[in-house]
């Protein structure tokens, strides 16, 4: 059977790219890009990481003009990456262990000062086990001290080299082999976790973002952003995981953006604790369609429609809704700006996202 | 010029004459003093060019070295005990990956029940990780043994320790020639990485290594390891006409040569026992004493021919391994041929409580006489004990 091929609005998505001027096209449409993370490594089908790290390197040797080193922490990427004697990389790599990259990368980047090659840029990337629990204390340290890296947590809400346990990101009621589908509460409890961008920002440093790899325009352009400037940085990039969500090999992209679209993954960004842009939501649409295509999210559905578990994340969704005003014409809530007294910057509102997104649509129907 | 100086200042000083590019630490007693000094030395620029990085952890400061070293700086840090434990993980990775990375430890207990004072548990317990390890008599072996350290590190592409008693050396003033910065520049080349991160010439360093190839990258590991035991006595001889004086780098033999009974020791107790065996020296009782510079890698020959074919080994052990006894008389007595040579394990100096002539004499005086246990705490003091357990 032949494949249906999409075909998404100009200026948006990928196929759109070819109606763009050459300037404005993605790094991944340009046939000469690094190609930093090769093909043929071992990433499961539909593997949103493996997109994730390639268009962030990519996009990250563009803007450094292929002056950069990387940290990885371990994890699926570093694992289907480099099984010895082969390696996927044609950055400059180094992994050492699950809970140091960020500090490593601290290291990378304080050898490269005192040996004055300050035109080499640096890179740690993480999962979320690693960036938002086991290595959370030195991701601290390292946005703390202001060091030279921007580090990077490829999000797939759980352990998922190690089987789909639980992380500090796994969402709310989602199933993982260690949140089991059992109970009066089946799935992951309610209240926990942590959101790393915000707790970036608490740290007030220069730049925070989140993104999705649904959307590579943005995706791209924050990493070309983040590596403009100097200083501790961090990017937070949503990428789904087949494999640990349940969801079809073919609709990774399209979880992504409904987790976006839902309101449950705002997208934004954050300069020195004060958020300066979000991605505004165009086509909004109820939790239950970004829910229903995972099999992580199963029991909310079978044997019995679990209302109050959904209405509970539609609660969360709409909170973030308001809190990031991710629809069209609202501001964002003061309290999601982490700046201390005096320390605005002033004329950085409105930069980026919000002036590129023509076409804004109302809340969907079903809300 | 030999001049007073405390134990951690002539370390931190001839740290920065071996021109680290990268020092991270985090502060833990009796370390700290070493990291304070090299603080300054930074700030003031005497130490440059240099980052000095303060870490939020051990765990964080073993990282930062690990991956400023694999970007071709020279990465030096220092802690102690528990600090020691906490970078664990690390430890094995900096070996791992053939890091030239030097770190002092400041030799102290593990808890609990929590101690700041000195014993060797924290070094001990991390003897299998692939660090070379060098223990310091005195604290001009402190300072020289980061020289050769420096340099061993280097040329091998392997991580050295250095111990020194936490205390009894690190705080402790006395007359060290701290060597000088020209001195250290003709012992001392610039680092020259084995692998380096580097746009120009792109690797991957830390591939995963499967069941097919991990045990050859281990065995390489422990080839590189005995390639020090070839090594060090060159570079040592290199040392002494450099700097116009001896480092003992494997092993201190002292009045072995015609010994029947020899005790084997590390660290600062070696000046005590030095000196109870030249009391019972001049008693006819013919004892020698045995300093291991090096315990990783175990110096087995030059154990051997500096043992010799004395009756009886007494191991006085700053660490044990609970449920079994001595942790270097478990490495000696492999390595021994065992014949009619008595073994005992002496535990001494736990947390910190004085190794007393008194004591070593009195303990080698059962030996003598055949009364002492194959193991033996060292002044257990029974009374404390008998109270503890009508507590329980």
């Amino acid at each position: 059977m032949s494949q249906h091929v999409r075909f998404y609005q100009t200026g948006s998505f990928a196929v759109g790219n070819r109606l763009l001027p050459i300037q404005a096209r993605t790094v991944q449409s340009d046939p000469t890009r690094s190609n930093s993370l090769t093909s043929g490594h071992r990433a499961c089908r539909g593997c949103g990481e493996a997109l994730g790290a390639r268009y962030v390197l990519d996009a990250a040797m563009r803007a450094t003009g292929g002056r950069l080193v990387t940290v990885n922490a371990t994890g699926c990427l570093e694992v289907f990456s480099t099984p010895y004697p082969e390696t996927s990389w044609r950055v400059p790599w180094l992994h050492s262990l699950f809970g140091n990259a960020p500090a490593v990368a601290s290291g990378v980047a304080a050898a490269l000062k005192v040996r004055d090659r300050g035109d080499i840029r640096v890179l740690g990337q993480g999962g979320d086990g690693g960036t938002v629990d086991i290595g959370f204390g030195a991701l601290s340290g390292m946005f703390e001290r202001g060091d030279d890296v921007l580090f990077v947590c490829y999000d797939n809400q759980g352990y998922m080299n190690t089987g789909v346990q639980r992380s500090g990101a796994t969402p709310p009621a989602a199933r993982t082999s260690t949140t089991q589908a059992v109970g009066s509460a089946p799935g992951n409890v309610f209240g926990q976790g942590k959101s790393a961008p915000l707790i970036a920002m608490a740290h007030e440093i220069p730049y925070v973002a989140t993104a999705t790899i649904a959307d590579l325009h943005d995706l791209e352009s924050k990493v070309e952003r983040a590596m403009g400037l100097h200083g501790a940085r961090y990017l937070h990039v949503l990428v789904p995981c087949p494999l640990g969500w349940g969801s079809e090999a073919a609709q990774t992209i399209r979880v992504a953006r409904l987790a976006v679209q839902s309101g449950l993954f705002p997208v934004f960004e954050a300069e020195r604790g004060n958020v300066t842009a979000v991605s505004p939501i165009r086509h909004r649409v109820h939790v239950e369609e970004y829910l229903r295509p995972q099999i992580r999210f199963r029991h909310l559905f079978e044997p019995t429609r679990r209302a109050d578990v959904i209405d509970g994340l539609q609660a969360i969704a709409d909170r973030n809704i308001r809190r990031f005003g991710l629809l069209p014409g609202r501001r964002h809530e003061a309290t999601v700006c982490y700046h201390a007294a005096g320390r605005q910057q002033p004329g950085q509102q409105d930069r980026g996202l919000a002036n590129r997104t023509p076409g804004v649509r109302g809340p969907a129907p079903a809300m | 010029m030999l001049s007073p100086i405390e134990g951690s200042r002539a370390v931190a000083e001839t740290v920065a004459r071996c021109r680290p590019q990268v020092v991270c630490a985090y502060p833990i007693s009796p370390q700290t003093h070493i990291v304070e000094n090299l603080s300054a030395l930074v700030k003031s620029g005497r130490l440059a060019p240099c980052e000095f990085v303060n870490v939020e952890s051990e765990f964080a400061a073993m990282s930062v070295a690990i991956g400023a070293s694999a970007t071709g700086a020279r990465a030096y840090t220092a802690t102690a005990s528990q600090g020691l434990l906490y970078m664990a993980e690390a430890l094995y990775n900096a070996a791992g990956l053939g890091l030239p990375i030097v770190m002092t430890v400041a030799n102290r207990a593990i808890g609990a029940p929590i101690n700041i004072w000195n014993d060797h548990s924290d070094a001990m317990s991390q003897r299998d990780c692939g660090w070379i390890q060098l223990y310091a008599e005195d604290n001009q072996a402190a300072a020289d043994l980061h020289v050769i350290g420096f340099r061993l590190a280097e040329e091998l592409s392997t991580p050295v320790m250095v111990c020194m008693d936490g205390f009894v050396l690190t705080h402790a003033v006395e007359a060290v020639d701290v060597p000088d910065q020209t001195t250290v520049d003709r012992f001392l080349p610039a680092y020259q990485p084995r692998q380096v991160l580097d746009p120009d010439a792109p690797v991957t360093i830390g591939a995963m290594v499967g069941p097919e190839a991990f045990t050859e990258v281990r065995y390489l590991a422990h080839a590189n390891q005995l390639r020090v035991l070839d090594r060090m006595p060159e570079l040592a001889h290199q040392f002494a006409t450099t700097f116009d004086r001896d480092i003992d780098v494997l092993v201190s033999p002292y009045r072995c040569d015609d010994a029947d009974t020899v005790v084997v020791a590390l660290g600062s107790v070696l000046g005590t026992l030095k000196d109870t065996v030249d009391g019972l020296r001049a008693d006819g009782m013919p004892v020698g004493v045995l300093g291991l510079t090096m315990f990783r890698p175990f110096p087995v020959a030059a154990i051997r021919t500096a043992v010799g074919p004395a009756k009886r080994i007494v191991v006085l052990e700053r660490a044990f391994a609970a449920g079994v006894g001595g942790i270097v008389s478990a490495d000696l007595a492999g390595v021994l041929p065992a014949g009619e040579r008595e073994m005992y394990t002496v535990v001494a100096g736990l947390g910190g409580r004085p190794v007393t002539r008194d004591s070593l004499r009195e303990m080698l005086a059962a030996a003598f006489s055949g009364r002492l246990a194959p193991l033996t705490f060292l002044d257990l003091d029974e009374r404390l004990l008998r109270a503890e357990e009508v507590r329980s």
